[in-house]
């Protein structure tokens, strides 16, 4: 059942070996630089590719790519690939702590960080630690470090792994955000397929010390479990993810959100409602291809929720034919513009208040000769980005958040609350 | 906070090496730090800095722990590569691994267990001994580790030290870091072995799960893992293990909620109240659903896994289908996954949706998805009975859009629906034979032409559809051969009139005598002779009933699912394929493809692959990484005949006679200087190769400036090219401050041959009982090993010199030399065994002819062409050994000097 990867590779966008860490000495660089370099000729794409490749030669390849970099494990064991493929996200988010981007440049101006930064987040193919703030309190970037030897912080090995102690500050804060997407999927007959949201708390924690916080919401579980009247609206959250520093097993008792901290800024929990949400805003597009000359397109969007509210930074991304030329376009609110590059057009509302309607005419041309047995036209659907300040799909509260410190200084915690677009699509007929 | 390493990347072209060499030895701890800095961004473009080890770990005792790091990391890289001189780097690890720092204890400990050099290891025994126990959780975490790399290159080692005694004690460690890296050495140690190392007693059990709330994410991935081998031995403590593992589920890292989710479907096997294992189903779903947020890697994992779950347990995730609609965006492989977790989940209830979904995606742009969509929708059709005819619609509806590929797929599918609903569906035979001419797939046709086989009593003109096949039968795949003669006999069967006789004789002609197909031979025979001999037993036997399919969506057989579902999360869950089929463990000493890579990049570190055997292991990785590679001849010098005595003992301080030096010589000119003073503490050594009375010695003097008496030298040669090495041990008496003393070491040739391009490198390193280990680079001049016997007779020197082909002959300027007198030149030659031949004037060039032959009768046919006194010789030279010659001119140009 156990699992190590033999080697670690940081590729450049060939596929050739930037830097690599052999962990186990059972694989080989070049190898994996034929294999991989192949595979992206073949391909021509990694994206076609699923990340878990067999060789003939007993390997098995894991990538994930980020900027111009692939990042490569490669492992002869049944490793846990859930948790290495996941392992390597986390290295390109230490490897974005330290040097601001991940790419082929970054890795060869930080390559003694990247070595030493290998060895700590992995040992003979086994993750370790991945807590980049905490890493970087004992693996330093600076040309000037000083010659006294760091010692692991305590937080390394500790039941906290993710917060070191003695943090002060002055002021002591905490910064709340819920933040909802909306995931909606609509059919080519206007019918809402699939919708749900996605919602997380985003804190940014300045606090002193080793606070203990208790976290209140208004979830029915909860209240209902105490036996309260629920006033104001309790909420039902499908599934509840947390960061690991809230205590799970005191959770699944009594649904308590207790949690010490890391220091700055994380998501606490993420939470899905799988239930049938409103099209917060409904675009429709009636589009009339008049044959080898040109395109008319009529797109209305109308605003669904309460008029206190208003979406902003709204964004309607119509698809058009790839070959469309001479947009001719007029909106009744915001400004539309041919986006030539997504095959599309783009109309931006920045204000849309609820309970509206607007409309964006456009007219393309179209080329009079086309290629007799094209390929089909990519079906790209409508897909529409927006933010709802002050206003959440689900109704999610916090009640409270208690901030609990042995000095016993008072904190501030600061609550806001948006919902935006996640993946926000509406199919053409 | 961005770097500018990438300045250590840039170099001077000429003499990188010697250039480097020096700054590793500069008096300057910036510089030293800089140049390994340098040496490591070489390595790291895949240049072989090998050459400088020495130096590199001599940089290895140092307070700065950036450097430090760097130094353990270049001996990771190429320990294996110079396993004797590795070993010269213990000291420091030893006592490293009794640092006052925690983190330098750790990285001692740690780096020491990735040297794979069995000599290294025993020296690691104590160091992890003492850090299985240290104070600080840090080392121990590592040392828990150690422990499973060391069973990795020397399990009986681990088992005779009782580190296994001591990594099992770890599991009741109050630290739950150091608690799950024991679990996972612990576990892979039980992998590769056959006895019971690690077995979860309900006391490790609980221990495993109190750790498991208070370690990090990685490290409870680690004890689920291993936990997932738990036989519970009931359904009590099965719900108890459930209780216990559930409030993972929440856990923000997928990778512990899928470890989880395999210990709950595990101990739900045992769990016997129906009310407990439906609430379990119900509890896992949303954290299943959920893994469809995360980054499309982790996605695809959950996907794949997701696909054997539903096999074993379709309740958990039946109304959560529209979760695997396909986005847009997905990557392509999470789509695919997708589709097949679809037709899985599938009902009567939502298959309108679901086919509504399918129509969508066969008119997406990916060709391979939108045929997997068009199959999808036939394998629904045969999953349920009462959504068939939906499905058929659907699939006209593709076929009448006319795109090629989508109605191939269609007909091939609805081939499939027609045997799984005979006689219910032919009404749209019509639709599908519009579309006949587009076909042009060998699966395709064959689906049609079976089609119209079966079918040809209720098809009009079959005879015509079938004729328009048969004119390109000779040019068709097998496939479709095999088909057309079925189908064609099934219509002559069906309607045995004038056309179809014909047409079967036309077939059978075809695929009898004029096919190399013994398959397609062999049908036609057999329809032959049914045929001619009894036309009812052909009936009987071509128009059988045939047997009903059914769909394939739940092809796994349960003990494989069971063993997949025990893998949830692995690589084994992924391929679906039980680890043994795919899991290949290698013992890291061969590296299959270093002698493919050492011969592609010419690194000269390829293991010569010809005769004998080489004593020491066969350590040929350069850390694979050269390449670009040192520039040097190709290989080809021969191995050593057997394993010499192991003289690293020697070095080490095993005891070993050592006598006085017996004989000075006091005459011979002075050795060249190879270790100064300055950098030997006070202690000078000068040596020099030479022959003498058809030996080779090894010439060597030693100076102690410093204030005590050094006593104990001992002498070690790393290997080389030529395989040089001590034939005795080194006599040299204790020397007194001031004193001097010289020997000669007697030395034997192709002892420990490095293998490898030829070079003149020799690396020795030098021990007494006062001083650290000195390290030093010396020359073999090639004269050292021109025999006494090499003189050769003039008419066979002609003849050597034309058998051997022109691409042998290799000329260099030596603008250095001078020959003052053509006497004297060629006895001073002839004292290094460089015989004179023969010589003829040229204008007012003088030209010699001469003749030298290495051991194993390597000859050497010489042309020297200089005018006396003037500077400036052009050396010729003849030899099969073509490898040989760049030390060849090395050597000439100190003999003409």
């Amino acid at each position: 059942m156990a699992g190590a990867v033999s080697a670690l590779f940081l590729l450049d966008i060939k596929g050739r070996v930037l830097v690599w860490r052999d962990y186990r000495g059972d694989v080989s660089a070049l190898q994996a630089e034929r294999f991989f370099t192949k595979l992206l000729d073949k391909e021509g794409d990694a994206e076609v590719h699923s990340p878990v490749v067999y060789d003939d030669a007993g390997v098995t390849y894991m990538f994930i790519q980020h900027n111009n970099v692939f990042i490569l494990t490669a492992a002869r064991q049944n490793c846990n690939a859930a948790s290495i493929l996941l392992f390597l996200h986390r290295v390109v988010d230490v490897f974005k702590h330290y040097f601001e981007e991940l790419e082929e440049e970054s890795l060869r101006d930080n390559f003694v960080v990247v070595y030493e930064l290998l060895d700590e987040m992995m040992d003979f193919g086994y993750p370790q630690y991945t807590e980049a703030k905490i890493l970087s309190e004992f693996i330093k970037t600076d040309a000037y470090r000083m010659e006294v030897s760091q010692r692991p912080p305590m937080a390394v090995t500790n039941a906290v792994s993710w917060r070191s102690e003695g943090i002060r500050y002055k002021k002591n804060e905490v910064f709340l955000d819920v933040v909802e997407s909306v995931n909606i999927l609509v059919n080519s007959n206007g019918q809402i397929v699939r919708s749900d949201v996605v919602g997380a708390l985003k804190m940014r924690t300045y606090l002193s010390g080793m606070p203990e916080c208790k976290l209140g919401l208004n979830d029915r579980v909860l209240l209902e479990a105490q036996g309260r009247a629920t006033k104001g609206k309790a909420i039902d959250l499908d599934d509840i993810k947390f960061h690991q520093c809230v205590r799970l097993a005191r959770f699944e008792n009594d649904r308590t959100i207790s949690f010490i901290p890391p220091d700055g800024s994380f998501d606490l929990m993420t939470y899905r409602l799988s239930t049938q949400v409103k099209p917060l805003i409904w675009v429709e597009a009636q589009i009339e291809k008049h044959s080898r000359s040109r395109i008319e397109l009529m797109v209305k969007a109308r605003s669904q929720f309460k008029e206190r509210s208003t979406a902003t930074n709204v964004e309607i991304e119509v698809p058009v034919p790839s070959d469309a030329t001479n947009p001719n376009i007029r909106t009744s609110m915001g400004s539309a513009a041919y986006a030539p590059e997504r095959d599309a057009m783009v109309w931006k509302v920045k204000s849309f208040p609820g309970g509206k309607e607007y409309m964006c005419r456009a007219e393309f041309s179209l080329p009079s000769i086309t290629a007799e047995e094209g390929a089909p036209e990519k079906k790209a659907p409508i897909r529409v980005k927006f933010e709802i300040p002050y206003f959440t799909v689900s109704g999610i509260q916090v009640r409270y958040l208690k901030i609990i410190e042995k000095s016993g200084y008072q904190a501030l915690p600061w609550v806001r609350y948006i919902t935006m677009a996640g993946e926000y699509e509406l199919r053409l007929i | 906070m961005s770097g500018h390493d990438s300045k250590y990347f840039s170099t001077t072209k000429k003499g990188e090496i010697p250039e480097l060499k020096e700054e590793l030895n500069s008096q300057y701890k910036d510089k030293r730090k800089d140049a390994v800095k340098k040496v490591i961004a070489a390595m790291t473009v895949g240049k072989d800095v090998s050459s400088l080890f020495t130096d590199v770990v001599n940089c290895m005792q140092t307070e700065n722990l950036e450097l430090k790091k760097l130094v353990y990391l270049y001996l990771i890289n190429y320990a294996k590569s110079q396993p004797d001189l590795a070993i010269l780097a213990v000291n420091t690890f030893v006592k490293d691994s009794q640092d006052p720092n925690p983190l330098i204890r750790a990285l001692a400990v740690r780096t020491m267990g990735c040297i794979r050099v069995d000599k290294i290891t025993e020296y690691l025994c104590d160091p992890l001994q003492r850090c299985l126990k240290d104070d600080d959780p840090y080392v121990r975490k590592t040392a828990a580790i150690c422990v499973a790399k060391l069973y990795d290159i020397n399990a009986e080692l681990v088992e005779d030290r009782g580190f296994l005694e001591a990594l099992k004690d770890l599991i009741s460690d109050n630290n739950p870091m150091v608690v799950a890296n024991a679990v996972a050495a612990l576990a892979e140690i039980q992998d590769s072995s056959v006895r019971p190392v690690f077995e979860i007693t309900s006391h490790t059990l609980s221990k495993l799960l109190t750790a498991l709330n208070e370690c990090t994410e990685w490290g409870q991935v680690f004890i689920l893992d291993s936990l997932s081998r738990y036989k519970a031995a009931d359904a009590r403590e099965a719900e108890n293990i459930v209780e216990r593992v559930t409030p993972r589920l929440q856990h923000a890292n997928c990778a512990v909620v899928l470890s989880a989710v395999k210990i709950i479907l595990l101990q739900m096997e045992l769990i016997t109240s129906t009310d407990v294992v439906r609430n379990l189903c119900k509890k896992m779903a949303p954290p299943l659903v959920t893994l469809l947020s995360a980054e499309p890697e982790i996605q695809y994992v959950a996907l794949r896994n997701i696909n054997l779950i539903v096999q074993k347990r379709p309740t958990i995730l039946a109304h959560e289908i529209k979760v695997f609609f396909c986005k847009y965006n997905d990557p392509i492989y999470v789509k695919m996954e997708k589709l097949e977790i679809m037709i899985k989940l599938a009902s009567d209830r939502n298959i309108d949706q679901v086919l509504l979904e399918f129509k969508e995606y066969a008119t997406e742009v990916d060709v391979d998805f939108v045929r997997k969509a068009v199959r999808a929708i036939g394998r629904c059709a045969i999953k349920l009975e009462r959504a068939a005819e939906r499905c058929i619609s659907v699939l006209l509806e593709l076929i009448k859009i006319k795109v090629n590929y989508v109605v191939q797929e269609a007909i091939i599918v609805i081939k499939d629906i027609f045997r799984r609903y005979p006689n219910t569906y032919e009404s749209i035979i019509a639709t599908l034979c519009e579309s006949l001419d587009t076909l042009d797939e060998p699966e395709a046709k064959a689906s049609m032409i079976w089609i119209i086989g079966e079918y040809a009593e209720r098809i009009d003109n079959a005879d015509e559809l079938l004729e328009s096949f048969l004119e390109t039968f000779p040019e068709e795949p097998a496939l479709v051969q095999l088909q057309l003669l079925t189908a064609t006999v099934k219509l002559f069967l069906k309607k045995p009139t004038e056309g179809p006789q014909q047409m079967i004789q036309a077939v059978l002609n075809n695929a009898t005598v004029e096919t190399d197909n013994p398959d397609l031979r062999d049908r036609a025979y057999i329809y032959w002779r049914l045929l001619s001999t009894d036309p009812e037993a052909a009936k009987d036997v071509v128009l059988a009933e045939k047997p009903v399919i059914s769909d394939d969506s739940n092809q796994l057989d349960s003990s494989l699912l069971d063993e997949l579902l025990a893998n949830i999360s692995t690589l084994s869950s992924v391929y679906h394929k039980p680890p043994e089929s795919f899991v290949s463990r290698v013992k890291a000493a061969p590296r299959a493809d270093d002698e493919e890579f050492a011969d592609t990049a010419e690194t000269g570190y390829s293991e010569s692959p010809s005769q004998g055997v080489d004593g020491a292991s066969p350590s040929s990785s350069v850390g694979t990484s050269s390449n670009v590679p040192v520039k040097q001849p190709a290989a080809g010098s021969p191995p050593a005949p057997a394993a010499m005595p192991d003289l690293l003992g020697d070095l080490m301080g095993m005891d070993n006679a050592i006598v006085p030096v017996d004989e000075p010589a006091p005459s011979s000119p002075p050795l060249p200087i190879l270790l100064p003073s300055t950098t030997g503490q006070g202690l000078q050594i000068s040596a020099q190769l030479t022959r003498r009375d058809g030996q080779i010695y090894y010439d060597i003097s030693f100076e102690n400036g410093t204030q005590g008496v050094l006593d104990g030298f001992m002498i070690q040669f790393n290997k080389n090219t030529f395989g040089l090495a001590a034939g005795e041990a080194l006599k040299v008496p204790p020397l007194q401050p001031g004193t001097s003393a010289r020997t000669l070491l007697q030395m034997v040739p192709f002892q420990n041959i490095s293998p490898g391009a030829p070079n003149s490198l020799l690396q020795v390193a030098v021990k007494n009982n006062q001083q650290p280990v000195w390290y030093f680079n010396d020359k073999i001049p090639l004269h050292v090993f021109f025999v006494e016997d090499g003189k050769m007779e003039r008419a066979s020197f002609l003849e050597a010199w034309k058998s051997l082909p022109d691409d042998h002959e290799f000329t260099k300027e030596l603008p250095g030399s001078v020959i003052s007198s053509i006497d004297a030149t060629v006895e001073r030659l002839a004292a290094s065994n460089v015989f004179f031949i023969a010589k003829r004037k040229n204008g007012n060039m003088d030209v010699l002819y001469l003749s030298a032959k290495m051991p194993r009768g390597i000859p050497f046919l010489i042309e020297i062409t200089a005018a006396v006194g003037v500077p400036g010789v052009k050396c010729a030279v003849k030899t099969p050994n073509k490898e040989m010659v760049p030390l060849f001119f090395e050597a000439m140009e100190v003999l003409t000097k």
